[in-house]
């Protein structure tokens, strides 16, 4: 087998154990209800967890994600309940800012050749920042077209709700899929992770691009922005602070090499999963803190980043005796 | 030389660098059906040449021509483009994409707008096949060995470029017969009608594979010909424009052979790495170790340093037992190594000339008795001086000298610690003939006054050139030593190639 699939496949198998243990203890979560409810809890997790992806793929990091989320929701809510404008337009208005300012990070990175890092960090600040240059309150958002999408689902059997918000997470991960596998883009992406002189003199537009990565980036911070103002029907200046850490977090559960070059989307789908098991575990046992959803994650990072050095410490030494010496 | 019209013709190319002309008034003309070597020292230019060719840098003055047409190279998109591939020295692929895509990145088959996977891979196969090539393209690259890699870089630069192929040192990490490979896939490409640019160290392989020749001497044009019109040593003095110091160099073999032998080591071996061995070694000798790569060479001098804990054997030097567990502990005994990797083990790119010729000294010293910035900007002054390390100033990054002078650097550091004995790992690989011969030189002047030197190398010639004993490795275990006139290079080339068991122990 491909060692590289090798983390996809542990992620995937830890998912299913986690869940079958859970179903062992409490057989009510076998349903249709929690899976959809998994779906739609962590559908703004997971888009914008897509959008890292890419990002960690290239080889950097964006950590300006949850302020992003924050900044979309707090802009939705001042739009929509104070100057009265239509959601549809709100949310092309918010995606076309996030984008821009994804993109102008990455104009940034490349041209000015500063660590990611530091960019996003900067850029994470500012997006917080000009949400309380927005306002300071939790702004309520009730307009009849919100009403309209929060109760568009698909009843499955069992009772479990497809929600409208669940289905784009779905549709997100897809897209992201094809995206990194069956376009030159995705193509590049992997080439400019994988060693960026080489992919400069192999003649890729490392440019081109760097800056569409973040700009992707920045719109899936936006989309989730949406999806999240949807899923709590307010805008808050403190909301999502941290996501941006749960969704390196489910990127590297989910195999991706913190280093860039090598990962899958659908690890990423799995590992925000694998998250979404654990609260929903824990909402099941009811006298665990939620906080113990933090330390699992964190033992989970620490195998995941063992495994991956051992994987590499395996395929050098491999490497080498087949080489010779 | 009028043979056939240009291919691709550069005429009175200049380049220069901040305060410094890398390519002065330079023309080079390469023919369809061709090989043609660019020869020269570490500096002389040939890298910035390349890189002119190839679109990474501008030149300041100058023309490239290709059929006769002048044209702007914008990038190295554009030269492709225009018919220049180039394979790069460490070879430029994605080892964590599939060989299907580092043959067609940036230029896949597409189908409704997505890349359409199953055609790439059999263009991938057919590619491949016509260089005889047979894999799995959907694996990952870094599952193949360099020489593979090698091809694939080649086939993708031929696919796009299709005109005029450049070579920057290809075969520096192949074996012979992975060499061989390669010369029969530039043969059938020469009688396809590509022009190939092929730099390189080896003369031998110059005159094994190419036609022509062009050497650049210190960023200007030294002279080009026929190969079959130019003797080896005509070759060499147009490289160096001088003559070479190996060849005048007188051996040492007759030395004294010295009174006592300060360093002795009994019995040091680990399992696995090296069988047990005897070493001694005195002031003003000189021990040359020859033998494969692989052959245990590199390890014993691990073992001596400390870097590998040895699993048996004792060490006295001046008759007192001591203990060597650690490079310090090597360091501490007047001990000083210069590894085989001097990118990754040794030098330290982005520090000064000055910092990496004070290393060693300030750790010996410890951290409390920093080296004053007078001290050190002496000390790096008189081995700059003393080495001829060449560079603009002692504050320059180190990355930014040729390699012949980062080994000096790395020399300095250790000489700046008075060391009694020292161990050179392949002090001459991959640098220049000139530089190749100053460091003999000072090989030999350091055993003059008075050093134990044990030096690795895989050139025979020079072996016999400097050292007093020479140390035969074959298969992980000391093999026979040689001393005074049986230091020939056939000998040792006997020794090294023997039968394990018909082996002399």
């Amino acid at each position: 087998m491909n060692a590289r699939l090798l983390p996809l496949c542990a992620t995937l198998l830890i998912c299913l154990i986690a869940y079958a243990a859970c179903v062992f203890q409490f057989p009510a979560m076998f349903s249709t209800r929690v899976a959809g409810n998994l779906l739609t809890d962590n559908a703004f997790l997971g888009i914008a967890a897509v959008g890292m992806t890419f990002v960690i793929l290239s080889g950097g990091i964006d950590l300006s994600v949850g302020s992003v989320i924050a900044f979309t929701g707090v802009l939705l809510a001042v739009l929509i309940t104070h100057y009265g404008v239509h959601p549809l337009i709100a949310f092309a208005i918010a995606l076309l800012i996030t984008t821009v300012f994804g993109a102008s990070m990455g104009v940034i990175i490349h041209y000015l050749e500063v660590p990611s890092f530091i960019v996003t960090l900067a850029g994470m600040f500012l997006a917080r920042g000009m949400c309380f240059v927005m306002t300071t309150d939790s702004i309520p958002i009730d307009h009849p077209f919100y009403t309209a999408l929060q109760g568009l689902f698909y009843r499955l059997p069992g009772g479990g709700r497809l929600t409208f918000i669940g289905c784009l997470m779905v549709l997100v991960f897809l897209l992201g899929i094809i995206v990194a596998h069956f376009s030159k883009f995705g193509s590049y992406i992997y080439a400019v992770g994988g060693n960026r002189t080489s992919a400069e003199l192999m003649g890729v537009p490392v440019a081109r691009t760097t800056i569409g990565i973040y700009a992707m980036s920045g719109f899936l911070s936006g989309l989730a922005g949406i999806v999240f103002s949807l899923y709590t029907s307010a805008g808050y200046s403190l909301a999502a602070v941290g996501v941006e850490l749960d969704t390196i977090a489910a990127v590297v559960i989910g195999g991706t090499l913190l280093t860039g070059g090598v990962g899958y989307i659908a690890g990423t789908f799995i590992g925000v999963i694998i998250q979404g098991i654990i609260q929903t575990y824990i909402v099941f046992d009811g006298t665990l803190s939620s906080w113990w959803t933090k330390i699992v994650v964190g033992v989970l990072l620490f195998s995941f980043i063992a495994l991956q050095r051992i994987l590499v410490f395996l395929s050098l030494k491999r490497a080498t005796a087949t080489s010779g010496g | 030389m009028t043979d056939k019209p240009g291919l691709l013709v550069v005429e009175g190319i200049s380049k220069s660098f901040v305060g410094f002309k890398a390519l002065d008034g330079v023309d080079f003309t390469v023919r369809p059906g061709e090989i043609h070597a660019l020869l020269g020292e570490n500096g002389a230019g040939k890298s910035t040449l390349i890189k002119v060719l190839t679109g990474v840098h501008q030149p300041d003055a100058g023309v490239i021509k290709i059929d006769g047409q002048p044209v702007v190279m914008r990038d190295t998109q554009h030269a492709q483009y225009l018919g220049i591939g180039t394979v790069y020295q460490e070879v430029n692929l994605l080892p964590n994409m599939s060989v299907a895509d580092n043959l067609f990145i940036g230029r896949q088959p597409m189908r409704f707008g997505f890349v359409n996977r199953k055609r790439m891979e059999q263009q991938a196969r057919d590619l491949l096949a016509q260089y005889d090539l047979h894999l799995d393209v959907s694996s990952d690259l870094s599952r193949y060995s360099v020489a593979v890699q090698q091809i694939v870089a080649i086939a993708r630069a031929v696919d796009m470029s299709g005109r005029v192929l450049v070579l920057d040192e290809p075969t520096a990490s192949l074996d012979r017969h992975e060499t061989e490979v390669l010369f029969a896939i530039l043969r059938q490409l020469r009688a396809r009608g590509f022009g190939i640019v092929f730099i390189t160290h080896f003369l031998d392989q110059v005159y094994e594979i190419c036609d022509r020749v062009t050497v650049l001497r210190n960023g200007k044009l030294a002279g080009s010909a026929l190969i079959a019109e130019l003797p080896k040593i005509e070759l060499v003095t147009l490289m160096l424009g001088r003559t070479l110091a190996v060849a005048t160099h007188k051996p040492r073999h007759d030395r004294p052979i010295p009174a006592e032998r300060q360093f002795s080591f009994k019995g040091l071996g680990r399992s696995r790495s090296i069988a047990p061995f005897d070493l001694d070694i005195g002031q003003g000798e000189v021990i040359g170790m020859a033998g494969l790569l692989g052959s245990g060479r590199t390890e014993t001098a691990k073992i001596l340093f400390g870097i590998d804990a040895a699993d048996a054997g004792h060490i006295r030097i001046d008759g007192n037992p001591v203990l060597i567990r650690t490079p310090r502990d090597a360091v501490a005994c007047g001990f000083g190594l210069c590894p085989e990797d001097r990118k990754s083990d040794g030098i330290i790119g982005d520090l000064s000339v000055r910092e990496n010729i004070c290393l060693a000294l300030q750790a010996q010293k410890g951290w409390f008795n920093r080296l004053s910035s007078r001290e050190q900007t002496g000390l790096a002054d008189t081995f700059v001086k003393a080495l001829d390390i060449r560079t603009t100033d002692i504050e320059k990054p180190v990355k930014f000298l040729s390699g012949g002078n980062q080994q000096k650097v790395i020399l300095a550091r250790w000489l700046a610690t008075n060391p009694r004995f020292l161990i050179l790992d392949e002090p001459t690989r991959g640098i220049d003939v000139g530089a190749h011969a100053e460091i003999i030189a000072l090989i030999n002047r350091l055993c003059d006054d008075g050093m134990a030197l044990l030096v690795i190398s895989s050139e025979i010639e020079e072996i016999v050139a400097y050292s007093t004993r020479v140390i035969v490795l074959r298969d992980r275990a000391h093999r026979g030593e040689i001393s005074g006139d049986d230091i020939t290079t056939s000998n040792i080339m006997q020794m090294i190639a023997a039968e394990s068991e018909g082996a002399p122990a």
